[in-house]
């Protein structure tokens, strides 16, 4: 009974929580000019609450190196259920151009799985507000993809990374 | 005789349900006029409860069992604390019940390890220690001025209190700041965002206990409101244009002023407090 006002309010009120993972600070500074007045996420209900423990989304932007993974991972996980991951960047979709260097993992899914990607160098902050809109809906249905992720480790599979999602634009 | 227990079952009632929800709309008014101070379109006016029904429904996780008891208390002893209001108790007890919430909040907060809840624990226990001597210095003036301190019998007073008590609303306004989470004294965890040690004492309370600490703020402060529109007992609609006066006040003052250290307000706004206090008690005492 109460299912439809409980996804009524997620999906009204998305707490932020934004992670730079070595980036170049490009797409975290488009990432906190959504904070300001011109683009305002608030009328979405969105706060940057910096606190994985009061968290919904996380943002995360830059290529992953072997040192930040970790603690990537350790925030990812303090975050409470339901969560959803939003990869920002072309860095934080594949590595972008430090792709091929020594310490870039490339790409946030190789570490936590991540529900939507939003391209770009930087990525403009009328698209990564896009995409926290498009990950709204899957927060309200709950397919997320930490959701899908946590059903695999149950059945046993490996989770290391969720591995990228099938086809779609 | 079966009337006054209707009535005390109706008081009840208002303080438990009627209450929190009118201040959470309060609350998203607040966030939407603040908004428009800063140039921004804010959130719709039901925010607050979409955002506490969300952490309600959150998967809860905390870092030891202290704190569930911890958010627990605070909630019901706030709630408590609106429904003694309500039904006329001593405010000498509503206080001391609101208090004891309150300190379990820290508690709470000071049970976890991790920095940023320590310290934010302990700026909440210094602003404690600065409004409650000051929340006491208003009972007794209401004290001086109605000869009770049954809540029952200042809302019954025939004059408004504020003519005569007008140094010691303001001083009842610091300890709302304080207890709103607002500029200039919101050093142990704005209400905004992000902000004084991620979210000082609140920092690791996470899901429906965080929902627990966000609904007893609500009860608190309907209760400082309360407080506040018993200075106008006389009459319901200038006690409620009191209240919208002082609360709009304090939105602009939370705009409007940078945050202080404890240090500040201890050396400045409390004796400020103290010495306000003190003129109102004693021109009450002399005349």
């Amino acid at each position: 009974m109460f299912e439809k006002l409980i996804k009524l309010a997620r999906v009204k009120s998305p707490w932020v929580v934004h992670f730079d993972c070595g980036s170049c600070n490009g797409c975290d500074i488009e990432t906190l000019a959504c904070l300001t007045p011109v683009y305002d996420i608030e009328r979405f209900g969105g706060i940057n609450v910096g606190n994985p423990k009061h968290a919904d989304v996380l943002l995360v932007t830059g290529t992953v190196n072997h040192r930040n993974k970790h603690a990537l991972r350790a925030i990812w996980e303090q975050i409470p259920n339901p969560k959803i991951v939003v990869a920002i960047g072309a860095c934080g979709l594949t590595g972008g151009v430090f792709r091929d260097a020594y310490n870039v993992v490339g790409g946030v899914d190789k570490v936590i799985p991540v529900d939507v990607y939003v391209p770009g160098c930087p990525a403009k902050p009328e698209a990564i507000i896009d995409g926290l809109v498009l990950a709204l809906g899957k927060l309200g249905s709950g397919d997320t993809a930490s959701a899908r992720a946590a059903a695999e480790a149950i059945k046993g599979l490996p989770v290391e990374s969720a591995g990228r999602p099938e086809e779609h634009s | 005789m079966s009337s006054a227990i209707v009535r005390a079952v109706l008081s009840t009632a208002v303080a438990l349900f009627v209450a929190p929800l009118a201040i959470a709309l309060l609350t998203g008014v607040d966030r939407r006029v603040t908004a428009r101070l800063q140039s921004r379109r804010g959130p719709p006016l039901l925010q607050p409860m979409y955002d506490v029904v969300k952490l309600l429904a959150k998967e809860p996780t905390v870092s030891n069992r202290a704190q569930i008891f911890a958010a627990w208390t605070y909630a019901l002893a706030a709630a408590a604390s609106v429904v003694l209001f309500c039904l006329g108790a001593d405010l000498l007890l509503v206080f001391f019940v609101q208090a004891t919430g309150a300190v379990f909040l820290v508690v709470g907060a000071m049970s976890v390890p991790s920095p940023f809840s320590q310290i934010g624990a302990q700026r909440e226990l210094l602003q404690i220690l600065a409004y409650e001597p000051l929340l006491i210095l208003v009972f007794v003036g209401m004290y001086m001025v109605t000869g009770s301190f049954d809540v029952s019998a200042i809302a019954a007073y025939p004059k408004p209190m504020l003519l005569e008590l007008p140094l010691l609303y303001l001083v009842l306004g610091f300890a709302l700041t304080i207890k709103l989470r607002k500029s200039p004294f919101d050093f142990s965890a704005s209400h905004h965002g992000h902000q004084e040690l991620v979210k000082g004492v609140l920092t690791e309370y996470s899901g429906p206990f965080l929902a627990l600490t966000e609904i007893a703020h609500w009860y608190e402060t309907a209760l400082v409101l309360a407080i506040c529109a018993i200075f106008w007992a006389p009459s319901v609609w200038i006690a409620a244009l009191l209240v919208a006066v002082t609360y709009a006040a304090e939105i602009l003052i939370d705009n409007a002023t940078a945050r202080v250290t404890w240090r500040w307000m201890f050396k400045y706004t409390f004796p400020l407090g103290l010495v306000m206090s003190a003129a109102n008690l004693a021109w009450l005492y002399v005349r």
